[in-house]
């Protein structure tokens, strides 16, 4: 169970927490400006790399923030916890 | 006393006297005892038949490594598969052998053994493969069964606690509790835990010193000084047995010393763990290491020492090392008999001793209990015969390096030992002692002290001196030979079949293992993994480095649920929500479902005389020709405010919200970004930047998360709160042609279409309560959702049944609106909308306001629809047979051939008000099969249904609208 470091809260385990998946791009402005094959390049090919890699994660059963973690899914060391995109 | 008891020494306590049954024999053990020492100081040697050949197995360890022996409780404490080891005897305990039939002296199924040629390594793999599994399962299920699973829960009761600390030692040995002492003076805050029955670790079984005097005094002053500092937890019989994701230690307490409480778990938050987890003893693998009498040398040195039990009269010493020889002059204290002292170094010298330098067990006599072993020397030369009833077997010592494992810390081989220790860590933690591979006992001391010290930044302080053995191994893995050899008891796996895998192919260490199961069982091999990689090493020309090992997985011992759970048992697992009606919905005979996110709600309210079918479509037709009335608490409901509380809306939903006037709601559809249905419902606008919206009950904490998120991630710029509503606002819904004239009693609204048409919204007094009231419809009748402050629902309800009472007013439950809802042809999350479907398969394209702009989903179901494939649309479907069940979920199939679907029924009810089943099912391009005949496959027979409009019930939605 990882231990994540909520802005506001502090440290607290993973149970307060809901999965919001990667953290992907921003959403296009106006998706329908781009091609099809960038909107589903968008949607649907997130990055997966080993390393530290950007995720969403709620704090949903503490103060509700939306955060932005970047975990390194080898090791789960939490390089950074920002709240916010 | 019991007959195998010496007449002092060991730390049991003589004077009091526990009985217990084997079997149904009546026998006496002391506190102090386990169910192991106990079972040996009566005289018993086989405990337990194997798990594949049924060979008769006795007790070969003294803890959590025992490789052999399990039993099973019975009466109140019934438990299956129970380590005797780690077992302390209690007054009354009922024990079983288990894998003996029609007893384990006596067993049939050890006819086994002599088909043991047919169940090589892979058998499992090999027979699964041919004809068909199916055929050999129930045999090979019944003939490998360990003991059942008892027939009632445990009395009694478990928990859970989390707890956090700066440092968690594992393990209150020598290194152990010198670490925690140095820990607990420096005013950290501490947690030990052992999984002993008492603190001491090795001490416990040994004769050493330590500070000039008996090491166990030294320990009980450890002890007692940390049970004095309010900064120190200890915990005994608390097995730390898997360590997870930043620092969190599962932990079972066994004897939690609270009444009725049976076990606790422990979930440990550590600043660093220190592993002082001491280390294994190994075996020898040689034919016949598993008859009754073969046990550990330190097993049989604890028994001696510890708990004053002789196991045998006649003893052989068979190792590879130092430290058996200790055993050997504590036996013979003991008054065993001292056979010889077979080491299979050459050249090594011990006076006192009868030692045999240079030589090797060959093989084990006895039929059910050890009478002899063969004797010769390591580069081969003649055998001899000696008469034991004992065999005390050192392969050496393995780092109990489990924990150090889970946390992903590496590990390295390390010649001087023969064993491999901890490299570098991976969390905050540090291995000291023999679980760092350091044997010597002042070491031992020395590095809990230096680990503490290094992480809280103190000077090192003096650690005490104690007695040293040296400890020098030759590595001897298996002496191979005619007969059955077994690197792990527990799951029958033999020397043979490691070399077996290896000639097939399967000798990478992680394919060996799957494929023999060595070290599966529920010791999880930790007497016997090393030898398989030393075997495999010696088979491959390797180094043990070369080979590698297993990954450690938790457990490290076996856990039992009750203290995972904790109190999550039954209901308490996900509790129930209830709304302020449920009391009296229980009254009335309601029977309750739940109605999505734990919600309990009446399904039906039975009366007397009733069936089912008759309760429902009463319920159905109160709705349909008179009034009705349902608890609508659970509905989800967020207050969307704020100057861009519009944009959000329709970023979010499909539909149009900034034609709304106030008082207005529109339905709307809300999509995920791949332009499926996430969740749907109506919004309304209380004014200019104020909207409310209702969403799925089981989905209202998922659409929360999603309109934060879009928030907080995607447009941080957008002004807009979102308050969730679900508890703060309640509602009764009343539905049916006469509820105007019902609701008009309470209230001083206009109710006139004209003043509060369908899809309005008004504030106001019903029943003198402050109230929204809403004109939605979610069963196609007139219908008026009345929300009001929780604690006025009761208050409400009574009103509106009072109100009601001269037309019969009727409460209906949630089968009910699924009859009247199906009717309608309205979507249900979970049945119709079940995450592959889009607005238009549903028919609902008029719920996509398209000409807003872009919204969330939109360019996806664009993008699907421009695709041309077929879909599955959603259709209403008349069965044939007016009375025939289409089963919810069952595939509509081409002709009703056994082939892929094209299609499922995803409801279907009896229609009161036709007199019939209907059903609505999606179906590939199932608007354009209007009419047409389809085939409802069930296992046995199909079900012929006329394709139709999903619509059964007043097309046009005038009823709702008038």
């Amino acid at each position: 169970m990882l231990l994540l470091h909520c802005p506001f809260c502090g440290p607290r385990s993973e149970i307060e927490f809901s999965y919001g998946g990667p953290a992907a791009l921003p959403r296009p402005d106006d998706p329908a400006q781009i091609s099809d094959a960038d909107w589903v390049d968008w949607l649907t090919v997130p990055e997966n790399r080993i390393g530290p890699v950007p995720e969403r994660w709620c704090h949903s059963k503490g103060c509700g923030a939306w955060l932005t973690v970047r975990r390194d899914i080898r090791t789960h060391e939490i390089l950074e916890v920002r709240h916010g995109a | 006393m019991a007959p195998e008891r010496l007449a002092e020494g060991g730390r049991i306590d003589r004077r009091r006297v526990l009985r217990f049954r084997f079997d149904g024999r009546e026998m006496t053990g002391h506190p102090g005892d386990t169910l192991a020492s106990a079972l040996l100081a009566n005289g018993v040697r086989i405990v337990t038949r194997s798990f594949k050949y049924h060979r008769p197995r006795g007790i070969m360890g003294s803890g959590a490594e025992e490789p052999a022996a399990l039993v099973a409780l019975a009466g109140s404490a019934a438990q299956g598969n129970v380590v005797p080891t780690m077992l302390p005897l209690t007054e009354g305990l009922d024990v079983r052998s288990i894998h003996g039939w029609p007893s384990v002296r006596f067993d049939l199924g050890a006819v086994a053994g002599l088909f043991s040629r047919l169940i090589p390594a892979g058998f499992y793999y090999k027979t699964f493969m041919w004809p068909d599994w199916h055929l050999f399962e129930p045999t090979i299920r019944k003939a490998a069964g360990l003991a059942p699973a008892p027939e009632a829960a445990p009395e009694g009761r478990y928990e859970t606690r989390n707890a956090h600390c700066d440092l968690l030692v594992v393990g209150a040995g020598p290194a152990g509790l010198m670490a925690a002492l140095t820990a607990a003076r420096a005013n950290a805050r501490v947690m030990l835990v052992d999984e002993g029955i008492e603190a001491g670790g090795n001490l416990l079984a040994r004769k050493v010193e330590i500070d000039g005097g008996p090491a166990m005094d030294w320990v009980a002053r450890a002890v007692a000084e940390l049970a004095q500092r309010p900064n120190v937890t200890h915990l005994q019989q608390a097995t730390a047995w898997g360590w997870r994701e930043h620092g969190l230690v599962m932990v079972q307490q066994r004897a939690p010393g609270h009444p009725g409480l049976i076990e606790r778990g422990w979930r440990v938050r550590a600043g660093h763990v220190i592993c002082a987890t001491g280390a294994i003893e190994r075996m020898i693998v040689f034919p016949g290491n598993d008859r009754p009498g073969v046990m550990l040398a330190s097993a049989m040195q604890a028994y001696v020492n510890r708990w004053g039990v002789r196991p045998g009269q006649r003893a052989v010493i068979f190792t590879n090392n130092d430290s058996a020889h200790e055993v050997a002059r504590d036996l013979r204290a003991a008054g065993v008999e001292l056979a010889a002292v077979i080491d299979s170094r050459e050249g090594v010298e011990a006076a006192d001793l009868p030692l045999r330098a240079g030589y090797q067990v060959q093989r084990s006599f006895g039929h059910a209990g050890l009478r002899g072993v063969e004797i010769a020397p390591v580069g081969g030369g003649p055998a001899a015969r000696i008469n034991c009833d004992l065999l005390a077997v050192s392969g050496g010592w393995t780092p109990a390096v489990h924990l150090h494992s889970q946390s992903r810390g590496s590990l390295r081989w390390d010649d001087a030992i023969a064993a491999f220790r901890p490299d570098p860590v991976a969390q905050s933690s540090a291995s000291v002692g023999a679980a760092d591979g350091r044997f010597g006992m002042t070491q031992a001391l020395q590095s809990g002290a230096e680990a503490v010290a290094a992480y809280l930044g103190l000077a090192v302080p003096d650690t005490p001196r104690a007695t040293e053995q040296p400890y020098n191994i030759a590595p001897l893995w298996s002496v191979p030979g005619k007969g059955k050899a077994f690197v792990d008891l527990m799951n029958d796996v033999t020397l043979d079949d490691i070399a077996l895998a290896d000639r097939e192919g399967y000798g990478a260490v992680e394919h060996a293992k799957r494929y023999t199961t060595s070290g599966m069982a529920l010791d999880q091999g930790k007497t016997g993994n090393v030898n398989v990689i030393g075997i495999l090493a010696g088979l491959q020309g390797k180094t043990p480095d070369q080979v590698g090992v297993t990954t450690f997985r938790a457990p490290y011992t076996p856990v039992s649920f009750g203290s995972i759970a904790g109190g999550k048992a039954g209901p308490g697992v996900l509790p129930f929500r209830h709304t302020p009606l449920t009391g009296w919905h229980m009254a009335k005979g309601a029977v309750m479902y739940e109605a999505g996110a734990r919600w309990r709600r009446p399904g039906y309210y039975p009366r007397a005389g009733e069936s089912f079918q008759q309760t429902v479509d009463r319920e159905a037709r109160a709705v349909r020709e008179g009034v009705a009335i349902y608890d609508g608490a659970p509905l989800g409901v967020y207050a969307i405010e704020g100057p861009d509380a519009l944009r959000l809306i329709e970023h979010a939903c499909t539909a149009r919200y900034g034609t709304l006037t106030p008082g207005m709601g529109r339905y709307g559809l809300m999509l995920t970004e791949d332009g499926l249905i996430f969740d749907d419902g109506v919004t309304f606008r209380l004014s200019e930047d104020r909207f409310l919206m209702s969403c799925s009950t089981g989905n209202a904490d998922a659409v929360g998360l999603h309109l934060e998120k879009i928030l907080q991630i995607d447009r941080p710029d957008w002004r807009v709160h979102v308050t969730n509503l679900t508890h703060q606002w309640m509602n009764a819904t009343i539905c049916g042609p006469l509820a105007r004239d019902v609701l008009g009693r309470l209230t001083d609204m206009d109710l006139s279409t004209a003043a509060f048409p369908f899809m309005g919204l008004r504030e106001g007094l019903v029943a003198g309560l402050p109230a929204r009231v809403a004109r939605v419809s979610f069963t196609g009748e007139l219908s008026y959702e009345i929300n009001v402050l929780p604690r006025d629902l009761q208050s409400l309800w009574t009103a509106l049944l009072q109100a009601g009472a001269p037309e019969q007013i009727t409460p209906i439950g949630s089968e009910a609106n699924h009859v009247l809802r199906v009717e309608k042809g309205f979507l249900s999350l979970g049945h119709e909308a079940d995450g592959t479907v889009d607005p238009y398969d549903l028919g609902m394209g008029w719920a996509m306001a398209r000409k807003k702009g872009d919204f969330i989903g939109l360019r996806s179901v664009l993008l699907r629809r421009r695709s041309g494939q077929p879909r599955r649309e959603l259709v209403g479907l008349i069965p044939e047979d007016p009375g025939a069940d289409m089963p919810e979920g069952a595939p509509i199939t081409p002709g009703g051939k056994r082939m892929a679907s094209e299609g499922l029924v995803t409801a279907c009810v009896h229609s009161a008000s036709l007199g019939r089943r209907v059903g609505l099912a999606l179906l590939v391009d199932g608007r354009t099969r209007i009419d047409k005949v389809v085939q409802v496959r069930l296992p046995d027979r199909c079900i012929a249904a006329r394709v139709v409009a999903p619509v059964f019930h007043d097309p046009e939605g005038l009823r709702m609208r008038g």
